[in-house]
């Protein structure tokens, strides 16, 4: 089929698998970092806000395949061999964490401050006011934007190719190096990225709309 | 007002500022328990920044305010317990958007106060009640009227039990049919002996249901007295004011 055997194929597919596994990685990786980070950036004491700030300006700053590098080379001068999953999965983390911690942050900004005057004034805590009338509203704001980052997060998997794990993009290009029929394989992979991309971008699109109704 | 009894809410002298600009410029001020005053004047005299320094929502930098038995101007205040005494209504409602009719009203009393889950049911349904909304105790704040969803405001701060209630201009962002039914609401909890404060551009209404009026201009009490106090004016600015109100 397309010149490829089945095999082949399957080899490519197998790729596809741990793109998969990274993303959700990412994503959940991602959130554990970003939570704090978006309350951090939201505090009011100072010295939060300027850590948190200056760690994901500092992570926005550097190109991904770059920390990718970082966390692989880094992790082995320290003396421990670490598997490529485990490197790019903590660098996928660091990303996504500070990225998801700027558009959370933004959503927790987006609720009226009358909402947090109003339950101030109900003699509720400061914890209760966030837990029961700021988050539940900025979880809503945050829906669409975090499912359409988390496309960002599969295509940029593909950058852990840097660091030889084999995802997608490794996959297929073991694949090309074996056929060289590098129109055929990387237009499967193309299509295998966009199968996963595309229902999340009509997803949050559809979340977007939902939202501007209400 | 006789000596025995402690006023609920008193100023004395008290004075704040927002950075340079100067809002009250020594306000005295009693509210006895059981009584309604209605604070008016233009836009920018302070009546507001008065009303909210009563439950902490503004810090003043001298004088003395005490509410409820609490010292504002103490170094720590506990703001909580006073809150506990004192509810406010907003102009813009501020429910909850997220939570039902029922939720917005039991949540405070359930999480500040522990009560139970059935207790939180029959105290929405007397509460709703007094503001004529026990029909929409499963709704949400966007399919109410404005006028429905300040009534709601107003029996989310009745479900905590105040011993004084704070009205901050809850009349202005509604159109006059629904204004009624607000100022009806209001007018119920006076006459039940609820001791209230409102900032009001209704004049007909502070005439009617204030026991005391206070006109305040450029940041001080410039007259006060009964609500017929409106037909005489005694200073020149609240002639204009009235003047320009009835």
């Amino acid at each position: 089929m397309l010149g490829l055997t089945i095999q082949q194929i399957a080899y490519i597919f197998q790729g596809a698998g741990w793109t998969i596994v990274l993303s959700l990685l990412g994503f959940v990786g991602g959130t554990f970092l970003g939570l704090p980070l978006a309350l951090a950036r939201s505090a009011k004491a100072k010295w939060l806000r300027v850590v948190s700030s200056g760690l994901v300006q500092f992570i926005q700053g550097v190109p991904l395949p770059v920390i990718m590098f970082v966390v692989y080379f880094g992790i082995s001068i320290g003396g421990f061999e670490v598997p490529a999953l485990v490197a790019a999965g903590l660098a996928m983390t660091l990303y996504s964490g500070a990225y998801l911690g700027e558009i959370w942050k933004g959503c927790i900004q987006a609720v009226p401050k009358t909402q947090w005057e109003a339950a101030e004034c109900l003699a509720l805590t400061k914890p209760q006011r966030f837990v029961y009338v700021i988050l539940p509203q900025a979880l809503r704001i945050a829906i669409p934007p975090t499912v359409g980052f988390m496309v960002q997060i599969v295509k940029n998997t593909s950058y852990a190719v840097v660091i030889n794990f084999f995802d997608l993009t490794y996959s297929a290009k073991v694949i090309n190096n074996s056929t060289f029929k590098p129109f055929t394989v990387f237009t499967i992979a193309a299509l295998i990225y966009f199968a996963i991309c595309f229902p999340m971008s009509v997803m949050a699109r559809r979340f977007e709309r939902k939202l501007h109704r209400n | 007002m006789s000596g025995a009894t402690q006023p609920m809410v008193r100023f004395h002298n008290l004075r704040k500022s927002y950075g340079q600009v100067e809002v009250l410029k020594g306000v005295d001020l009693e509210v006895a328990p059981g009584q309604v005053v209605a604070l008016i004047g233009r836009s920018g005299s302070g009546k507001s920044t008065a009303l909210r320094c009563v439950n902490g929502l503004e810090r003043f930098q001298s004088g003395e305010l005490h509410v409820c038995g609490h010292d504002l101007a103490a170094e720590k205040v506990d703001l909580r317990t006073l809150r506990q005494d004192v509810g406010i209504v907003f102009q813009s409602y501020n429910l909850f958007p997220h939570l039902t009719v029922e939720q917005n009203v039991t949540l405070a009393p359930r999480k500040v106060k522990g009560i139970a889950q059935a207790e939180a049911r029959e105290l929405a349904k007397e509460v709703l009640a007094q503001v004529g909304l026990s029909d929409k105790i499963q709704s949400y704040p966007e399919e109410l009227s404005g006028g429905q969803q300040q009534r709601v405001a107003i029996a989310r701060s009745l479900a905590m039990h105040p011993r004084l209630m704070l009205f901050d201009e809850v009349t202005s962002a509604l159109d006059p049919e629904l204004t009624g039914e607000v100022l009806k609401a209001i007018e119920r909890l006076a006459s039940n002996g609820m001791t209230m404060m409102l900032v009001t551009h209704e004049m007909a209404f502070a005439r009617s249901v204030a026991d005391q009026v206070v006109f305040m201009h450029q940041g001080r009490v410039w007259e006060s007295g009964p609500g017929d106090m409106l037909l005489n004016p005694q200073t020149a600015e609240l002639r204009q004011f009235v003047g320009n109100g009835l």
